[in-house]
């Protein structure tokens, strides 16, 4: 990016430390001054969000192992004491199990205003694929913490899709008893999805901070989906984005606490408060809200194994996006086409969401599968087709050009002037 | 940085981000206290940390061992003569004294936490050299008063807090 | 943008709206009845007075074939809750017993329980139930409203929902009641509560729906004995966040003003 400014340590102490550990440099130039284009808007707010919403689920779950026992006779017991008896547990918990579903509900906005800005366009591919990753552990890591409550749902959750990987020609068996540990789900399984439900977040973290760096080495996408051209078209990080984002972090608390204090169990299901019991399936076996899309394509398929794999298929065509879609264009916003198939994609994906939670039979089994064509479609089909034929409606030269009147052009970068 | 747009006097703009700051800042700590709360004792600890016996089957020179906070705690009930030997040894040369009767709420119960002051053991009853408690870790010999008389031990046992609830029920804790 | 934000939201809303009608859905044909609870809406306490005769209930019916393992007696007198006072939970509890320990001859101890222990288990384990049962298990109440949907206002409905009379081109096996507030209609468990079955201790009539309405009220505040303390410290971090919301409000403006 275009530095014109630089980190110079104010005082005695600061130039000591600068010398041998410029971690007030890293911090300046990372987080304080890093130039950030300036027309921004709410959408870009997320990643802030989704960063504290790992945080907060690292340290309530930390707290939560402190209180919780991996064995199948005493997990469940062990929560409700959790919710009754340790201070402040009841609240702790409703935050880590509130916080996953915010968590996905955020991850989701993310991930759709990447899809309508372009943002994993070029130059921004490894960010975008490092993106997915962390989206692929943070479903492994949510259905791993949804087991630990053992009851009816995890266990009936765990068994179902654990038994997907017996769908594996050959092998499948073999390795669905390694990953359970047994012949069904027990304590092995519990005690090892335990250990790496812990482990996990903390994998996530890491590719955070890949995901983080990338971010750093090409800069923030904007919704013009124009590049940075110069200093014009930027503000520092701090204080104008961390401020911003700050405010939408306080509105998605407003809805997160409303979750966690007026309606806590609304996203779960109230069979997950029945004991695990290896010899009663419950009516119905429905994953959490936010894998709802996957279990809707999942159960499209008549056939078992090719479920699995259009199921897992519907996550692994996201990595190949940056070569799906090869139009230089990257904003929705100047594609006029683009944003008419896209809408229908999202609309898509709420479709699936609903129609995971019923059961896969008459119309709803139809319309998944209509949506399940068209979601691989709008990757495979809709995507390399507009790359090609799509014209784009007209877009204005920089950022700036369109965005703020030419009067502040004396201020050359407001990161000098208005950062202490 | 640099400072060049420092202003002097305070404004209603940095009004409002101080207030705000100063709010977001009390938010966060806020935040601390559940998670520093948790670790403290639970409520089915907090239950546990008095219990009621009744020891009105104990009979004279006879004792109880009830469990206290995951600790051992002797109820005894002493004779008569062993409370006149306990008066009397508050003038023996003690590592730590203390008068019997400071020990006591009542003459005829002793009750004191059946740990070794010394590095944690349970005494045995009845043992010793002075006719109260031994510890067989490194030899600590209690009197029937629970004060150290001899050995490592550098206190006596402990007290713990009690009350007797009525003439047959005690509450430790 | 403004009307994309619209759509969104609006999506959302429908999304949220309909998983919660999917969570909700059984095969119920009845709607459940609401005789609606005081714990219900965001100000919601418990009435202590039906969570008291609740419990005379539960204690006196509902006890002799299902357990409440999560609780404890110390329960009843804690803070939002039922609140008797502390020696009446030991009076309560000490009408009960337990094995604890063994003698110095390996036999075990029997002692009355104290407000530390659990409620008393009807049966020694799940078969023994069954085998009392006509082979249903009666399940643990501790979390009953928490594992059924609409809990509080199902327990209403199923227990004062006896009544109703079986539609005639209905059969069903004689072992079975028909309640049509019970999943398939059939149910198990026999008709448990019937008019001054009970005496309540207030003075309060016990007619099936009282009763009905007091032990639905227990249950819910069994399954989450917590409820009154997370609303009350719910209103007062919402309170926080709003006003915290508007000063950050005002502050983005103002650091903007010259941006755009």
């Amino acid at each position: 990016m275009n530095h014109d400014y630089e980190y110079t340590p104010g005082n005695a102490f600061t130039k000591w430390l600068d010398k041998r550990l410029p971690l007030i440099r890293f911090a300046d130039e990372n987080l304080l001054s890093f130039p950030t284009p300036r027309n921004l808007n709410y959408f870009w707010t997320f990643g802030f969000i989704l960063t504290l919403c790992l945080v907060t689920q690292i340290i309530t779950g930390i707290v939560l192992a402190m209180h919780y026992t991996p064995h199948v006779l005493m997990a469940f017991d062990s929560i409700e004491h959790i919710m009754r008896d340790v201070n402040y547990g009841w609240l702790i918990r409703y935050i880590h199990a509130n916080g996953a579903s915010m968590f996905f509900l955020a991850v989701f906005i993310h991930m759709f205003r990447g899809l309508y800005y372009g943002s994993y366009k070029e130059p921004r591919e490894i960010l975008w694929i490092l993106g997915v990753v962390i989206f692929l552990l943070m479903i492994i890591t949510a259905f791993m913490g949804y087991v630990l409550v053992w009851g009816q749902m995890s266990f009936w959750g765990a068994t179902v899709i654990t038994n997907l990987v017996g769908a594996i020609p050959l092998v499948g068996e073999s390795i669905l008893t390694l990953l359970l540990g047994g012949f069904s789900v027990d304590n092995p399984t519990l005690n090892r999805f335990f250990s790496l439900h812990y482990l996990l977040p903390f994998v996530i973290f890491g590719v955070v901070i890949l995901h983080i760096w990338a971010l750093h080495v090409t800069g923030n996408n904007n919704p013009t989906g124009i590049s940075v051209k110069n200093t014009n078209d930027t503000i520092s990080f701090h204080p104008y984005y961390t401020v911003k984002d700050l405010f939408a972090y306080v509105v998605f608390l407003l809805m997160f606490a409303y979750f966690i204090f007026y309606n806590p169990n609304i996203l779960g299901h109230p069979d997950n408060y029945i004991e695990a019991d290896a010899m009663v399936t419950p009516a119905h076996i429905v994953p959490e809200w936010y894998l709802l899309p996957f279990y809707a394509i999942l159960r499209a398929v008549p056939d078992k194994l090719m479920g699995v794999l259009l199921m897992f298929g519907s996550i692994v065509v996201l990595f190949f996006l940056p070569w799906l879609d090869t139009m230089k264009v990257k904003s929705a916003r100047y594609r006029p086409t683009y944003k008419i198939f896209y809408f229908t994609f999202l609309l898509t994906c709420f479709l699936l969401g609903y129609l995971g939670g019923q059961a896969p039979e008459g119309l709803y089994l139809f319309l998944s599968r209509v949506c399940t064509i068209y979601y691989f479609a709008f990757f495979l089909v809709v995507m390399p087709i507009l790359s090609r034929y799509e014209k784009p409606s007209p877009m204005p030269i920089g950022i700036s050009n369109s965005a703020i009147n030419t009067d502040l052009g004396t201020d050359k970068n407001p990161a000098l002037s208005i950062n202490n | 940085m640099t400072n060049k747009t420092k202003e002097k006097k305070p404004t209603r703009r940095d009004f409002l981000y101080i207030t705000t700051a100063v709010f977001g800042a009390t938010g966060a700590a806020a935040v601390a206290w559940p998670l520093i709360d948790q670790l403290n004792p639970d409520a089915s600890v907090s239950a546990l940390s008095s219990v009621e016996t009744d020891i009105s089957s104990i009979p004279e020179g006879g004792s109880l061992k009830i469990a206290w906070r995951g600790k051992p705690v002797f109820i005894r009930r002493r004779t008569k003569e062993e409370i006149e030997i306990a008066e009397k040894e508050d003038n023996e040369n003690l590592p730590d004294p203390q008068n019997d009767a400071d020990r006591v709420k009542n003459k005829e119960w002793l009750v004191v936490v059946g740990v070794c002051t010394h590095l944690g053991c349970i005494p045995i009853a009845d043992k010793g050299d002075f006719g109260g408690w031994f510890c067989p870790c490194h030899g600590s010999h209690y009197d029937i008063s629970g004060r150290i008389r001899k050995g490592p031990a550098p206190t006596n046992l402990e007290v713990p807090p009690y009350e007797f609830v009525n003439e047959n029920i005690i509450k430790i804790g | 943008m403004r009307l994309t934000q619209a759509i969104i939201i609006l999506l959302t809303i429908v999304f949220f709206s309909n998983n919660q009608n999917l969570l909700a859905s059984g095969d119920e044909t009845f709607k459940n009845l609401k005789p609606n609870f005081s714990f219900e809406g965001p100000f919601g306490k418990f009435d202590r007075e039906s969570l008291k005769r609740g419990y005379q209930v539960y204690s006196e019916v509902c006890s002799s074939c299902h357990g409440m393992k999560q609780l404890s007696f110390r329960n009843l007198s804690q803070p939002g809750g039922p609140e008797f006072s502390i020696n009446k939970v030991k009076e309560i509890a000490s009408e009960y017993f337990i094995l604890d320990g063994s003698d110095e001859y390996g036999d075990p101890i029997e002692r009355s329980r104290v407000p530390s222990d659990r409620f008393q288990p009807p049966f020694d384990n799940k078969d023994a139930a069954k085998a009392s049962n006509n082979g249903a298990y009666p399940p643990d109440l501790s979390l009953i409203v928490k594992a059924r949907s609409d809990g509080a206002n199902y327990i209403y409905s199923l227990l004062s929902g006896y009544e109703e009379p079986m539609p005639e081109s209905m059969h069903i096996d004689e072992s079975l009641s028909y309640n049509p507030w019970f999943s398939g209609s059939a149910i198990a468990m026999a008709q448990p509560l019937y008019d001054e079955m009970v005496e309540y201790d207030d003075g309060t009539i016990a007619s099936i729906s009282q009763m009905s309405y007091d032990v639905a009220n227990f249950l819910a505040w069994a399954a989450e004995p917590t409820m009154e303390e997370r609303k009350s410290l719910g209103l007062i971090v919402m309170g926080f966040l709003f006003i915290f919301l508007i000063l950050m409000f005002f502050s983005v403006r103002r650091l903007f003003k010259d941006v755009h």
